[in-house]
């Protein structure tokens, strides 16, 4: 074996080694959320839930607050995802297809408003909510996603938007469509891939917020998955924690969310740091 | 392009946006500093009128030795989590480059599902394996000879609590890294690197020398966005403070706003403290945005 290919095997090797360690938390949580709660209070870990069990999952779905959850997760993240691709779906629009006055000032506002973190905000944004009585609702948590998540989904949609040349518009125009028209029949359809990666983005933020749901939903009736999920943890100060269901349940809220992550991982990257790598 | 300069169009395509940007983030942020500089404690939750104090809220922070000590560990944190998820980062990039196919992407799919996990479902997941009974992790740490771990308590002291949130912190932010690093390494040419080991050059060297500088942007925005990210750090401390000690020296910049305006009702403090981690956030991305509007104008 030449040098070379030693070096590359061993790197290899190596690649793999990590590849196992940075997952086995997530294993982890699969493993535990099969395993019988007798076995896990063992003081021996047990390393493959066979034979496994279902039990942990109908443990952690039994009581009624998983699917009053689910529908406050459902709701909160709808709403959010369609209000945020409509206001930032136009907003793309106006900023790739034309030059006007107080553009720039626009687009360097969204790019600021995205850099604000909810950790500083969230004390006025809760005062704000409270004082129209808004608290524990969809409307008032859903406002709060929208804003933070449309200026991102602005500054994505105009990469989409930009990618569609002005000409084909213009072309559809001469042939005697309206410009709506014109809109309508050609771009839309184009930035189909754009508005999905988008939309999959703003689901996920708002799916997965912690932050803001936990100041502006207090009630245990108007919790979010997160929330509820943190329920479980919260728990475990008082009493001893049953971590199949804790493992069965993060299962149960992880995993849509790795399924759609996947397909947008990778115009999140390219989002993220396009324009750093072209230099 | 559309140049007609007197459209009304974009501004009306404008309004939602703005009107909810307004409505979720400039309407709390503007009540912010108007609260910083006013005297809002539990009198005022109660109705009373909220008198100006001009920055006699920021004066008592900076005279207050626990805030700068919130401060300073946040720093701490937030530069040596940053840091060391930018070391694993790079090296795991610089690694895929150099592995077989199969291997690079068995190591890219474990990353994928590590960055995947949702914050919460992640910390469950942690908590349990640092559990002080029945955790994996003290139980392989007890099998090395002569390691005593068993029921070793992590989130009793604010040491290795600390350690366990940049952990956890550094697990899901390598990912991100790793990829973003990645990409800029496969636009470097591999006649570049070709030549450079000819002339001899070690793998050291030719980080620094060569690779460094060529991925330079990269670099730069995603350490900035590591900064930005870990200075914010709530969800983790708040989740980790459920399952061990709430108490003060437990305490990140954002458990202690929290705290400031859930335990204490002290929204005037907490919102000048909030105003604070604002006014260094938006300084450190001030750089971030610059590249982005150079984007925006090629």
């Amino acid at each position: 074996m030449t040098p070379a290919r030693l070096r590359r095997g061993l790197l290899s090797t190596l690649a793999i080694v990590l590849a196992l360690l940075w997952v086995f938390p997530v294993y982890w949580m699969v493993n535990s959320a099969f395993i019988p709660t007798a076995r896990l209070d063992s003081f021996i870990p047990t390393f493959f839930p066979l034979p496994g069990t279902v039990s942990n999952f109908t443990g952690a779905l039994a009581d009624g607050s998983f699917l009053s959850a689910l529908g406050m997760s459902v709701a909160v993240t709808l709403t959010a995802v369609v209000f945020c691709l409509l206001f930032a779906f136009l907003a793309a629009l106006a900023i790739s297809r034309f030059r006007f006055r107080g553009r720039t000032s626009f687009v360097v506002a969204v790019l600021v408003v995205q850099m604000l973190p909810a950790e500083g905000l969230f004390i006025a944004q809760y005062k704000m909510v409270a004082s129209v009585g808004l608290l524990d609702s969809v409307i008032g948590v859903s406002v709060i996603y929208i804003a933070a998540v449309v200026p991102f989904t602005v500054w994505m949609l105009r990469g989409f938007v930009a990618g569609v040349p002005a000409d084909l518009e213009e072309a559809a125009m001469v042939d005697g469509l309206s410009r709506f028209g014109a809109f309508m029949r050609i771009t839309f359809p184009l930035l189909a891939p754009g508005l999905v990666a988008s939309g999959v983005y703003a689901f996920l933020q708002a799916w997965n917020e912690f932050t803001v749901a936990l100041v502006l939903l207090p009630s245990d009736a108007a919790q979010t998955l997160p929330l509820w999920l943190r329920g479980f943890i919260q728990a475990s100060a008082t009493r001893a924690t049953d971590w199949g269901q804790v493992m069965a349940a993060s299962t149960l809220v992880a995993v849509p969310v790795i399924v759609f992550f996947l397909i947008v991982q990778g115009r999140l990257t390219s989002g993220l740091v396009s324009g750093a790598v072209k230099g | 392009m559309h140049t007609m300069r007197r459209s009304r169009v974009p501004y009306l395509l404008l309004v939602p946006a703005v009107a909810i940007l307004l409505l979720g983030m400039g309407y709390p942020l503007i009540w912010q500093i108007i609260t910083s500089l006013q005297e809002y404690g539990l009198a005022q939750q109660f109705g009373q009128p909220a008198p100006f104090v001009g920055v006699d809220n920021y004066v008592t922070l900076a005279a207050n030795p626990q805030l700068w000590l919130v401060v300073g560990k946040s720093l701490a944190f937030c530069v040596l989590t940053a840091a060391i998820t930018m070391v694993i980062g790079v090296g795991l990039a610089l690694l895929m480059t150099g592995v077989t196919k199969t291997a690079r992407l068995i190591l890219q799919i474990a990353l994928l599902l590590a960055w995947a996990m949702p914050v919460v479902a992640a910390m469950t997941i942690w908590i349990w394996l640092f559990d002080r009974r029945r955790g994996v992790i003290n139980y392989l740490l007890d099998m090395i000879p002569g390691v005593e771990m068993n029921r070793f308590d992590w989130l009793a002291s604010p040491v290795t609590f600390l350690l366990v949130a940049s952990i956890i912190v550094v697990w899901m932010s390598v990912p991100f890294v790793a990829f973003s690093v990645y990409a800029g390494l496969t636009q470097v040419s591999d006649e570049v690197l070709e030549a450079a080991s000819l002339d001899g050059a070690s793998g050291w060297q030719r980080f620094w020398g060569i690779i460094a500088p060529m991925i330079r942007p990269v670099l730069s925005i995603v350490l900035l966005l590591q900064l930005i990210w870990d200075l914010r750090v709530f969800t983790q401390i708040k989740m980790l403070q459920d399952a061990g000690s709430a108490s003060g020296d437990y305490d990140l910049l954002g458990t202690y706003i929290y705290k400031l305006g859930t335990s204490s009702q002290d929204f005037g403090a907490a919102s000048a403290v909030s105003i604070l981690v604002l006014a260094i956030t938006v300084a450190l991305s001030w750089f971030y945005i610059r590249s982005l509007l150079r984007e925006d104008a090629a």
